[in-house]
């Protein structure tokens, strides 16, 4: 399973995944696709190499730390380990990786889904603003309405499979779409297919009608 | 072996007799070389100098606690240390959750290769030789990257840097521990 994987991250996002620039959502499409993609997790793994490069190269830079402070850290350190957000139990990878686990609060049946139209269906993640993450189901061999992009939007199949102009996409593949992009992919006939679909900026749908529509369902 | 080389092994070390021996004196030489690194860095990202001193001192913190976590077969002690102050930037700065991948389960139980640790701290270097000798430009644009000065789409594709060995090195490694969990 984990060679077959055609379609991988970008070079600039891995890199901002490392340097944690980057909004929640993309965020977690990066720790969902390194959670099936051994390829990505190795090229992640070299960027931060990098990033403890350019910490360590800081030398330059005259920053002190105020007296005491190592004093003060010792005394941190005696107070024992700082409160941990713990996470809950993940179970093993399933249809859904486990960072996806997370937000979901468990795998594919405890998605609460959104009929959108036409049998697509989608679920909205709660992540901060900046972007939006959702999961999209899209009935075997039915498509998505053709639309157009504002900002980056990356999607990446979690099971079934889909075609558009450009390629085929199977489980783990990740499709980036810019804002020239206008593409109508059509899910595979023999399964149902899933994603999950980030973006930086709302979609815009060719047409009056699915503007309002869009605004109801926030796709 | 170069002098950097051994400063590398010599963190390494530091890490251990902090773990094992609950060494004050390694640890502070470890906050010396590191903590204002870890402030400029922060200051860098966008926090003021105070709360860049408290975040710094609670990274320095976290090294401590968790310096049985340290696998020197995996990471620099800078790379370690850097991913603890990045996840505090996103923590404290940015005030969002973090998705992780997966874990693999490996843990730091297995004492690690000495092989390994050495060619690791070696691939390490020559990755820091390889960005300090880059064009002043292009170290800066890296740099950019790395404190939230550039966007993604504004992140050039190409670093120009030798990522291929460490990548090969790191898949090498999650390859060994794949075939290890079957």
């Amino acid at each position: 399973m984990h060679n077959e994987i055609k379609h991988h991250l970008t070079d600039p996002i891995l890199m901002a995944y490392a340097a944690g620039t980057l909004p929640e959502a993309f965020n977690l499409m990066v720790a969902a696709h390194v959670s099936l993609c051994d390829h990505c997790r190795a090229r992640l793994d070299a960027f931060d190499v990098v990033g403890g490069e350019v910490l360590e190269q800081q030398a330059g830079n005259a920053v002190t730390m105020e007296a005491g402070s190592l004093a003060a850290t010792m005394a941190l350190i005696s107070g024992g380990p700082a409160d941990e957000i713990r996470m809950p139990e993940r179970k093993a990878c399933g249809v859904l990786p486990g960072p996806l686990q997370d937000y979901v609060g468990g795998d594919l049946d405890s998605v609460r889904w959104k009929p959108i139209g036409l049998g697509v269906k989608q679920a909205i993640l709660p992540t901060s603003k900046d972007a939006s993450a959702r999961l999209l189901f899209i009935p075997a061999g039915a498509a998505m309405p053709d639309h157009g992009h504002h900002g980056t939007e990356m999607t990446m199949v979690l099971q079934g499979a889909f075609q558009d102009e450009e390629d085929y996409f199977a489980r783990g593949d990740v499709e980036v779409a810019d804002s020239d992009m206008h593409h109508t992919p059509i899910a595979d006939v023999h399964e149902d297919c899933i994603c999950l679909a980030v973006t930086d900026a709302p979609l815009r749908f060719n047409g009056v009608l699915p503007k309002i529509a869009q605004r109801i369902a926030r796709i | 072996m170069t002098s950097d080389e051994k400063m590398r092994l010599l963190w390494v070390e530091h890490l251990n007799r902090i773990k094992n021996d609950q060494d004050e004196a390694a640890f502070a030489e470890l906050f010396d070389h590191f903590a204002p690194r870890v402030k400029g860095f922060l200051m860098k990202s966008g926090a003021d100098a105070s709360l860049a001193e408290e975040c710094a001192q609670e990274v320095m913190a976290t090294c401590w606690h968790k310096a049985h976590m340290f696998d020197p077969s995996r990471a620099s002690v800078a790379t370690w240390i850097f991913t603890i102050a990045r996840n505090k930037k996103i923590d404290v700065l940015r005030r969002q959750r973090r998705p992780e991948p997966e874990d693999l389960g490996w843990g730091p139980e297995e004492e690690p290769d000495q092989d390994d640790v050495i060619v690791l701290q070696q691939e390490t270097e020559l990755l820091g030789r390889a960005m300090a000798e880059l064009p002043a430009a292009q170290r800066e644009l890296i740099e950019r990257a790395y404190f939230g000065e550039l966007t993604h789409s504004e992140i050039a594709a190409e670093t120009g840097l030798p990522l291929g060995t460490i990548k090969s090195r790191i898949r090498l490694a999650l390859e060994r521990l794949r075939h290890a969990m079957k």
